[in-house]
């Protein structure tokens, strides 16, 4: 009896039919197209993007040359070399993310004991010649100093779930 | 559609009476043409339009035509394909290589011959237009099997011959539910299958010849390649099928055959089971009013609906399975057709039907 009713269901396209109704449903619901360019998605402030080197207020470089976010990169994507800078303290010499290895897991902005190495919400970025997926030491510090304000109005908008 | 005569007198002034049918002929042909392809840019971006609006997206809303956002989108997609270059594999054999899309195009094209737009204009009002039908659908199958051929490619090979084997599957049941209309009909030229079907939207065939209907239409779309019949191309499979090494216009050729034969498969399904031209309030209003009079508005407008489930099914179902495709054509359509010819017959034969006396 259920093998008739199953081969009664399939043979009138009833089956069919019920997925017809669903899509024609659809072509009515509302459309959530975002016009991409000129209307965008909100974002979170813990978005990951594009990597920046932060800056104390006095000017001071953050990083310390631990190498903590080198050790816990997963992806192997950070280099570090460091020296003696001239006021006796330890600075990195080099600091080079390849943005080609990266994953964006944020896992070095977590490590960092002094909030040098953070992700900014940038991820509207890209490259046009070979080579420019190093974002090198210059590159990063300048993306810190030109969003400062963002990075830091993002850390402490999120500062109390930490 | 159109009265011809003021042209036909102006040119019989100006050139011999012995050009002026076959210049007439190429001057209605160019003309019919050029709307059927202009209603096929246009299909493509309506398909683009219905299945985004099924997908809850917007669709293609960037390039305006007329401050209709996304109706200049198929004229861009043309002067995109223009100025791509045509590659021809080292390997291919190069004659039928460029053969091949106009194996597909030219009859998806020639079969406009015999539709019959509206009462008044018949292109080539033959009698044996059914059979015309029948045999340039089963042309179009060369172009895709020459195509998957000469590019000598596995993937285009093994495309061509899914549609070679699907589309002889399919075309028995067709031509079984082409057998049933004829029946209801009494005649092969296409105008008299139309005017049989005369006297409102309940004497069209439709309702007395319903499976045939059903079973027309789906070996429809799977003649035409079309989801979920479209394993021919397989995106998922074989990368893009038969025309996987076409490029540029030479691949705008097949897509223009493929759209084009679905407008015309939409167009038969109308002429066969939805009366053609006929009015579907014939019969309901009176003799004079223009709604109740055949006319090419009816035509159009009731192509659209096949037109539109086309759309429709492609944004349902997932892609069949090659064997459950033989599966469905071989032991599903042809035994329905086969029954229903046999009840189609009983009822002729008992005066059931709507049709009667020409048996």
């Amino acid at each position: 009896m259920q093998g008739i009713r199953n081969f009664l269901k399939t043979f009138l396209l009833w089956e069919l039919l019920q997925g017809l109704w669903v899509t024609l449903k659809g072509l009515f619901q509302r459309k959530v197209t975002v016009n991409y360019p000129e209307e965008k998605t909100p974002q979170s402030t813990r978005f990951r993007g594009l990597h920046a080197l932060r800056r104390y207020p006095n000017g001071e470089e953050r990083c310390i040359a631990c190498k903590l976010c080198e050790a816990v990169c997963p992806a192997l994507a950070i280099t570090i070399e460091s020296d003696v800078s001239r006021d006796g303290t330890r600075r990195t010499t080099r600091y080079d993310i390849d943005l080609f290895k990266c994953i964006f897991c944020g896992f070095c902005e977590e490590a960092c004991p002094v909030d040098a190495i953070v992700e900014t919400r940038l991820h509207e970025y890209h490259m046009e010649n070979r080579g420019e997926n190093i974002m090198n030491k210059d590159k990063l510090l300048g993306i810190g100093e030109r969003y400062e304000a963002m990075i830091a109005a993002d850390r402490a908008a999120d500062a109390r779930y930490r | 559609m159109w009265d011809w005569s003021p042209l036909r007198d102006w040119l019989s002034g100006q050139i011999t009476p012995y050009w002026t049918f076959p210049l007439l002929t190429v001057v209605q042909a160019l003309i019919v043409m050029v709307c059927i392809i202009l209603v096929m840019a246009f299909y493509t971006l309506a398909e683009r339009k219905v299945i985004g609006w099924i997908q809850a997206r917007k669709g293609p809303n960037r390039v305006n035509l007329l401050w209709i956002p996304g109706a200049g989108q198929p004229f861009a997609d043309v002067v995109k394909l223009l100025f791509k270059e045509i590659l021809i594999p080292a390997d291919a054999s190069g004659f039928l290589f460029r053969l091949a899309p106009f194996l597909a195009l030219i009859p998806a094209l020639a079969i406009w011959a015999v539709i019959p737009l509206s009462p008044q204009h018949a292109f080539a009002n033959i009698d044996a237009g059914l059979l015309y039908i029948l045999a340039l659908t089963s042309m179009g199958v060369y172009g895709i099997i020459l195509a998957g051929w000469a590019a000598n490619s596995k993937y285009a090979f093994l495309g061509a011959m899914r549609s070679a084997a699907q589309i002889v599957a399919y075309e028995i049941a067709m031509g079984f539910a082409m057998v049933g209309v004829l029946m209801a009909a009494g005649s092969l030229n296409v105008g008299d299958i139309i005017q049989a079907q005369h006297g409102g939207a309940l004497s069209w065939n439709w309702f007395w010849l319903f499976p045939l209907l059903v079973v027309y239409f789906i070996s429809g779309v799977a003649e035409t390649n079309r989801a979920p019949f479209d394993v021919a191309e397989g995106e998922s499979e074989i990368v893009a099928g038969f025309h996987v090494d076409y490029s540029g216009m030479a691949f705008a050729l097949f897509f223009i055959a493929e759209y084009v034969n679905m407008i015309l498969i939409s167009a038969l399904t109308v002429v066969f089971f939805f009366g053609g031209w006929l009015s579907p309030l014939d019969g309901y209003l009176s003799e004079d009013s223009w709604l109740a009079a055949p006319s090419f508005f009816w035509f159009g407008l009731k192509t659209l609906v096949p037109m539109f489930s086309f759309l429709w099914l492609r944004a349902t179902f997932p892609r069949y399975r090659y064997d459950q495709i033989m599966r469905l054509g071989w032991k599903a359509l042809i035994p329905v057709t086969l029954v229903w010819l046999l009840v189609e017959g009983f009822m002729v034969y008992f005066h059931v039907g709507p049709w009667k006396g020409h048996l």
